[in-house]
């Protein structure tokens, strides 16, 4: 409270319990996913039939644990696969830009910036189309123009990267942006004072400097990689994303092996966010 | 010499990440929104896709209801997560200030599909919230909650909280306390407050995250599919549809430019209205 203030001690309480009731909110749907993923039921709900560790380790049909579901596996592998590829371009193209936009004063600079923050505010999905779009119209031109067929400009994993790249990116730049602005450049002129060449003074003074932030921008992008769902599935081929899997199956109906693996993203997510999160803290310290 | 040559390297990532991913792709898009079928593999300019859009009810019933809609989970969302800001900017202290607002971001670093199937859960027939209210006394048999606009308004509020908050604490943070007090010093009431010095102050908060939620709420595929079912009429299906299922691209530009106006219309409005720039709203992340 603002202690000064006065107030009526039931509106204080009231506002205390819609607090209370809204963290309820936030957390009911997180907390009844991890629960049925140990419900000794076919069905992820009630009733309750008792604990089970089936939906992790179970290797029997229909009791097919997460750790013995090939499909689910091989799904985990490609986000993986697609969310470091994510990650390494974001992160570089993202320095790149930090470099460029702090350090560089160019005509239109302004109008770069804009347009750099724009894969933001459209709607993932329309990325997604346009992208698609591109893509096949090279495909299409160079299938007529040689008789070749590209298979990286079809659906796949190439353009999932593409895709998800076109706008982790903005955030990457961001991010690594705001910690360069604090950076003092005259340490980087003494170390050209000493003898350094510029990339050698970049090297070793400027980019460790940046690491935190850098690790801290390869984290979330490699989250938003991981849990993209709208761009991914307009350029999605055969080999189906973590994300795109888990659709399929929810709109089927599917037993709690659901349930365990949201709870092992949970964990994951966490405690790649809480480390995040600390990197932001101890940079801005 | 050598200056010129870092300036340029550090452009060429900028410019090939804007060019191939961004300004060319929706360049492909209108004019793929712009041909028209006139013979199998023949296609002329015009204006058919869009004059399609206009005579098809089912097409623009389905824009009007995805835009309504959007607006009204924005208008809730503000309702519901303003008065959580406002406890955590200027109630809560030290620590509880610190864990509550970590609290209310972690759900968000968990995958959408993972919170939309725990909504699936607690809202189905079968669910938690039904067999609860039986339990109860509440009612007399399962009541099936999901597949219906409030449902779809249920997850859609659940997704967008996160854009909501972060800017509304940010903003609030910023009003120094004694401005509040020297409101109720010169005689005001809550409200009085609340309307002529906070909200006033939370402004350029209040917009961008409504901006945010509304275009993602605009653009999101997975929460009317899943909550809403079959009949969730959300304008991202129908672009959907055209791509995918029909496999009529023109179609389906001309619906994803629709959209991207629409949406890219209700961020400039809502930039104008506060005066603040793009770089300003979505640059601070």
């Amino acid at each position: 409270m603002i202690p000064s203030i006065p107030q009526n001690p039931f509106l204080r309480n009231a506002y205390r319990a819609y607090v209370g009731l809204f963290f309820i909110y936030l957390a009911a749907p997180l907390i009844v996913v991890s629960v049925f993923a140990f419900n000794d039921s076919l069905f992820p709900s009630l009733p309750w039939k008792g604990f089970t560790w089936d939906w992790f380790f179970g290797d029997t049909d229909p009791r097919i644990g997460l750790f013995h579901d090939r499909s689910l596996l091989n799904a985990i592998g490609v986000s993986v696969f697609v969310a470091f590829s994510v990650t390494i371009l974001s992160v570089a193209v993202g320095t790149t830009n930090a470099f460029l936009f702090e350090r560089e004063k160019f005509r239109f600079r302004n109008f770069a910036y804009v347009l750099m923050l724009t894969p933001l505010v459209v709607p993932g999905i329309i990325l997604g189309i346009s992208i698609l779009i591109m893509t096949n119209g090279v495909a299409n031109r160079a299938y007529d123009a040689f008789g070749v067929e590209v298979d990286l400009l079809r659906p796949g994993l190439p353009l999932v990267v593409l895709g998800q790249f076109s706008f982790i990116a903005t955030i990457t730049t961001l991010v690594i942006s705001a910690r360069l602005r604090k950076f003092d450049v005259e340490l980087e002129e003494a170390a050209l004072n000493l003898g350094a060449t510029r990339w050698v003074a970049v090297r070793t003074i400027t980019l460790p400097y940046l690491a935190p932030a850098m690790i801290g921008a390869g984290i979330v992008a490699f989250l938003m990689s991981f849990e993209n769902f709208n761009t991914t599935l307009m350029l999605v081929g055969s080999d189906a994303p973590l994300t795109i899997a888990l659709f399929d199956r929810l709109k089927e109906g599917s037993t709690p092996v659901l349930n365990a693996i949201s709870l092992m993203l949970m964990i994951v997510s966490a405690l790649l966010a809480l480390g995040a999160i600390s990197l932001q803290r101890g940079k801005s310290a | 010499m050598s200056r010129r040559l870092g300036f340029y390297l550090l452009l060429a990532p900028l410019v090939v990440w804007l060019g191939a991913l961004l300004i060319i792709p929706h360049i492909e898009l209108l004019l793929t929104s712009l041909q028209v079928k006139v013979k199998p593999r023949v296609y002329e300019f015009g204006f058919g896709n869009y004059a399609a859009f206009f005579t098809e009810p089912l097409y623009w019933n389905t824009f009007a209801r995805t835009a309504l809609m959007s607006i009204a989970a924005t208008a809730l969302t503000l309702i519901v997560g303003f008065p959580i800001s406002y406890y955590i900017a200027k109630l809560a202290r030290g620590r509880s200030r610190a864990i509550l607002f970590v609290l209310c971001l972690l759900p968000f670093w968990v995958s959408e599909l993972v919170r939309t199937f725990g909504w699936m859960i607690l809202l189905r027939e079968t669910g938690v919230v039904s067999n609860t209210l039986q339990w109860l006394g509440l009612s007399s048999g399962p009541i099936e909650f999901l597949y219906n606009d409030a449902a779809i308004m249920v997850g859609l509020v659940y997704t967008s909280m996160l854009f909501m908050v972060v800017p509304l604490v940010t903003t609030l943070e910023s009003l120094d306390d004694s401005y509040i007090e020297a409101g109720y010093d010169l005689g005001g009431n809550g409200f009085a407050v609340m309307r002529e010095i906070v909200i006033p102050h939370a402004m350029p908060g209040i917009v961008t995250g409504c901006i945010v939620v509304f275009m993602l709420s605009l653009g999101n595929y997975l929460t009317p599919i899943l909550l809403g079912g079959k009949d969730s009429l959300w304008f991202t299906e129908q672009i959907y549809a055209q791509f995918i299922t029909r496999f009529n691209w023109e179609q389906g530009s001309a619906f994803g430019f629709l959209l991207l106006v629409l949406s890219s219309l209700i961020v400039w409005a809502g930039l104008k209205l506060t005066g603040q720039t793009l770089g300003q709203t979505v640059g601070r992340g």
